[in-house]
């Protein structure tokens, strides 16, 4: 193949970066490359012009491709020849110097300048500036003014942007008193609003540096150097020196010169191409597209790979869409990032944020739509990884705010995705790892709920469901599918849970199997069967037509399987009270059945452990106390401190609605588990404040009911739902809380989950307030549902099905 | 019906002896409630036998080969099994693993007499 010629205008960070790219894709094979840069040095990184300021770093520790890495890699490089003609209808470039060299494909990446604002005296005579007076964009900008400073006492930075910033920072170190200038109302305004500007501010003249905002130039005062500087409002500051970093401006008069579409810059279509002829691509701060111009970094590396990959056709549709901008720096020792808009501007945006002047920390996020607009973050940017991917790839922000500011440092804290090791696990159940999750994804799994299939992360104690599903979002990159099942209420029938018990009430649907048959094409889904028979027995209560195979094990036998396929067996001990006679039965079962474990459990109960099937019958006769219900997701117990009986604290019996509860509630299926406690002091002594629904005294026969409260997986203090002055009163409002759990909870949601996603006000208005005017009815849904229980233990002499409690059934095979 | 308490630590089947190939019944059908398992034992060799709503009958090996989960305890539908210790699912008909994460279950074939009793071929 013959080769293309391959000529690059601008030997600066864009320009240098693109050529990389081409060789990265091969284009050796395919260009000679030739390129033109006004400096005489190879390209270097300008982001750290101000340590050359500084004196923290040479020439040579800035630059980035030296000049005989374009021998190495056959380029021919004109250092120092500014080229100022394209004549495209010959494909011929020339420089000042009269250098031509002939194209077949053309890189425009001339860049910016420092843009110098219109001043009295700033220049003496034909665009020399006047002695003193800088601009700060180069190599050698910098050289002249270490070299200005070394006599200077005074020096003023014009523009308080990131340039300008760490400009006025070096002239401190170069021995000058240091003032900062500036237009605009507070410092750095494209990055941070005025409170940030504000705390920034403060930082600087801690440091010695003035600042001067709302400033505008209007003179340079001296007659053949600089003596001071007259602003627009008459003020004025003597200075020996004046360093100009008020902006950039594209170098587009070439392109104007060769006919090419200029605005702003040089206008580009998406494949970085100038939009009127197809040989010349422009990239850097010297192209617009898409309206912008960027004056950052990020946006360069983008546009240099899409150029790259359209050139040497290695992709042809590579496209670049723009970029959003984000970026993260030190200015004056303060670390900063900041990403997207600073402030709201709809009614809708949501704005969460964090002062603590004093330590120059602030934070601040703009949420819109479950997704990060924009943020600034100032002293701690520990979170900035976390949320510049999240405004990058416009992913769904998880609902926990505080978390999006700070690393709380408790189980609960959100990890950033981009600091977890691969190998960190995410679901401890089952073992699965960040990496494994990744790889699921990257074979096509894109939604969580497929991911957990496939891996089986989430699917043990379910607590780090929340996490796997972000999991899948980080990798998705905001590319994650909505599973329309997770608002199913069982994967398998395309319902919510609203509509399916409209539908269920509706065709009289009283047993699962005939739920199978009319809704779901009579394909009976073993996962959703127990969520379906807790539904009906909710709806249906004692006209529930009761098929076991729909419960799981633990509701067909009545004890929780253990690891080994035996079971426990727990009686009924309402607020751990039993009688010493209970007690010896309890005992003596043990002892007859050999039960190989004795515990007393969280919730105050006697556990006999690793009881085989077929002796359930047998010890639950033995012991002769109803069923403890310590197996399902339904009500399990009520705990209770020692309350009034014997507690010199105790202000309300608690001991004794304990045993009212749970005499009212046991055995009601409900969405989740529904774990109780009575207080009989705000002591908590029986943990009331961490339960579904926790009952403390407060004296003067008062009680507080709180709700939703959790000590598990997960722990949260329950909310005080209402305070009541009867323990009948507290049955009541316990139980219509839990109805109204009960018919809207989604199935294995506890109540601490239901609760955030509902609101407590929202509950306080349906369970308290009768907002909604179905208090009645929940009341009476609830008594259906309590007159509707039984003891399940009765099943020892009434078996509900064939072989109920055999292990095994043996047969000769006659 | 002759019951015998059983522990759940029988040896796996494939330390039994080896036995000829056999066709054995192991009775009615109503042993087993709709839609549920149970286990048998057959020939000194333990096997969960399933039956679902539209009276199929399945056989597999009794336990499950990630922790030992009682099959026979698990939900049943739509042809599945779901252990009920971790919820390792599996196909019926071929006993393999839904998702991969296991290896699959060692089945039997089994038939229904026109008298609805189990027939079961070792």
């Amino acid at each position: 193949m013959v080769k293309q010629r391959l000529v690059v205008i601008g030997n600066g960070m864009a320009g240098a970066r693109a050529v990389e790219e081409v060789l990265a894709r091969g284009g050796a094979d395919r260009f000679d490359i030739v390129m033109f840069g006004d400096e005489v040095y190879g390209n270097y990184n300008r982001i750290m012009l101000s340590n050359l300021l500084n004196g923290t770093q040479a020439v040579d520790d800035i630059m980035i491709n030296p000049l005989n890495w374009y021998a190495e890699n056959n380029i021919r490089l004109h250092a120092g020849e500014m080229v100022d003609a394209i004549d495209r209808g010959a494909k011929v470039v020339q420089s000042r110097n009269g250098i031509r060299a002939h194209y077949d494909k053309l890189l425009i990446a001339t860049g910016s300048r420092a843009f110098i604002p219109p001043m009295a005296g700033a220049y003496l005579g034909e665009g020399r500036l006047k002695p003193g007076v800088f601009g700060y964009r180069t190599i050698d900008d910098c050289t002249a003014i270490v070299d200005y400073a070394k006599t200077s006492k005074v020096a003023v930075t014009i523009g308080g942007g990131l340039l300008g910033l760490e400009a006025a920072r070096a002239m401190t170190v170069l021995g000058c008193e240091s003032h900062v200038v500036h237009l605009a109302g507070h410092l750095l305004e494209m990055q941070l609003d005025t409170t940030g500007g504000g705390i920034l501010r403060k930082a600087m003249e801690a440091m010695g540096i003035q600042v001067h905002v709302k400033k505008l130039t209007s003179e340079v005062r001296g007659a053949d150097k600089v003596e001071g500087l007259t602003f627009k409002d008459q003020s004025s500051l003597d200075c020996d020196m004046v360093i100009v970093a008020a902006g950039i401006r594209p170098n587009s008069e070439i392109g104007v010169r060769a006919g090419l579409t200029v605005e702003r810059a040089i206008v580009v279509d998406n494949h970085m191409r100038s939009v009127d002829d197809p040989d010349v691509y422009v990239v850097g701060e010297c192209a617009q597209h898409r309206g912008r111009v960027y004056g950052l970094v990020a946006p360069l590396w983008d546009q240099g790979k899409v150029f790259a990959d359209h050139i040497t056709e290695k992709n042809k549709s590579s496209v670049y869409l723009g970029s959003k901008l984000a970026t993260k720096l030190k200015v004056m020792g303060i670390e900063l990032a900041s990403m997207g808009a600073t402030e709201a501007s709809e009614d809708r945006d949501e704005v969460v944020q964090y002062i603590e002047p004093k330590k120059g920390m602030y934070k601040k996020i703009i949420v819109r739509d479950a997704r990060l607009v924009g943020s600034i973050l100032m002293g701690d940017i520990s979170k900035a990884a976390y949320l510049m991917q999240a405004f990058d790839r416009d992913s769904p922000l998880p609902e926990e705010r505080l978390s999006l500011l700070f690393d709380l440092g408790t189980p609960n804290s959100k990890i950033t995705f981009d600091e977890m090791p691969a190998d960190a696990q995410i679901c401890n159940c089952n073992g699965v790892t960040k990496a494994a999750i990744g790889a699921c994804v990257t074979a096509g799994k894109r939604s969580t709920s497929a991911v957990m299939d496939a891996t089986r992360a989430g699917k043990g104690c379910g607590s780090c469901k929340a996490l796997v599903k972000e999991a899948v979002e980080w990798f998705c990159g905001g590319d994650v599918q909505e599973d329309p099942s997770v608002h199913y209420y069982v994967p398998s029938i395309p319902l919510n849970k609203t509509e399916l018990i409209k539908a269920v009430r509706e065709r009289g649907l009283k047993s699962v199997s005939s739920v199978f048959a009319a809704l779901a094409d009579g394909i009976e889904d073993a996962a959703s069967k127990p969520a379906l028979a807790s539904l009906l027995i909710t709806l249906w209560n004692s006209d529930y037509i009761d098929e076991r195979d729909a419960r799981f094990i633990n509701d067909r036998v009545h004890g929780n399987i253990q690891k080994d396929g035996t079971f426990s067996v727990v009686p009924e001990m309402p607020g751990g009270v039993c009688t010493p006679a209970e007690l010896k039965r309890i005992a003596d079962a043990a002892v007859k059945f050999n039960v190989p474990l004795v515990k007393v459990t969280g919730g105050q109960r006697i556990d006999l452990v690793g009881v085989k099937k077929e002796d359930l019958p047998g010890i639950w006769t033995e012991i002769g106390m109803p069923a403890g219900y310590a197996w399902g997701k339904s009500y399990r117990t009520c705990k209770a401190c020692i309350g009034t009986d014997f507690c010199r604290f105790g202000l309300g019996d608690s001991m004794g609605l304990a045993l009212k509860i749970e005499r009212r509630f046991r055995g009601i299926d409900s969405p989740g588990k529904l774990k109780l406690a009575t207080a009989g002091c705000p002591r908590n002594c029986s943990e009331a404040l961490i339960k579904d629904v926790g009952v403390v005294a407060i004296g003067d026969g008062k009680w507080e009911l709180y709700v939703g409260g959790a000590g598990g997986a997960h722990v949260r203090k329950g909310d005080l739902l209402c305070v009541v002055d009867s323990e009948e009163a507290a049955l009541l409002y316990s139980g219509r809380f839990m109805q109204y759990y009960r018919e809207n909870a989604k199935y294995k949601e506890r109540t601490y989950t239901f609760l955030e996603r509902v609101g407590i006000e929202r509950i306080r208005a349906v369970v308290v307030d009768d907002s909604d005017g179905i208090a009645a009815e929940l009341d009476a849904a609830m008594k259906r549902s309590t007159d509707a229980t039984y003891d399940p233990w009765k099943e020892a002499h009434a078996p509900k099905t064939a072989n109920q409690f055999a292990s095994a059934i043996e047969h000769d095979g006659a | 019906m002759l019951q015998k308490r059983l522990t759940n630590s029988l040896p796996p089947s494939n330390m039994m002896e080896p036995s000829m190939s056999a066709t054995l019944s192991i009775g009615p059908i109503e042993q087993i409630p709709p839609g549920e398992g149970r286990n048998f034992v057959i020939a000194e060799q333990e096997i969960a036998v399933f039956r679902t709503h539209a009276d199929e009958i399945f056989a597999t090996q009794p336990y499950c080969p990630h922790r030992n989960g009682p099959l026979a305890d698990g939900l049943v539908g739509d042809r599945r099994v779901v252990c009920p210790l971790h919820d390792r699912t599996f196909d019926l008909r071929n006993g393999q693993e839904i998702g991969g994460n296991c290896s699959s279950l060692k089945t039997f074939k089994v038939s229904l007499t026109e008298a609805k009793n189990i027939m079961i071929f070792l």
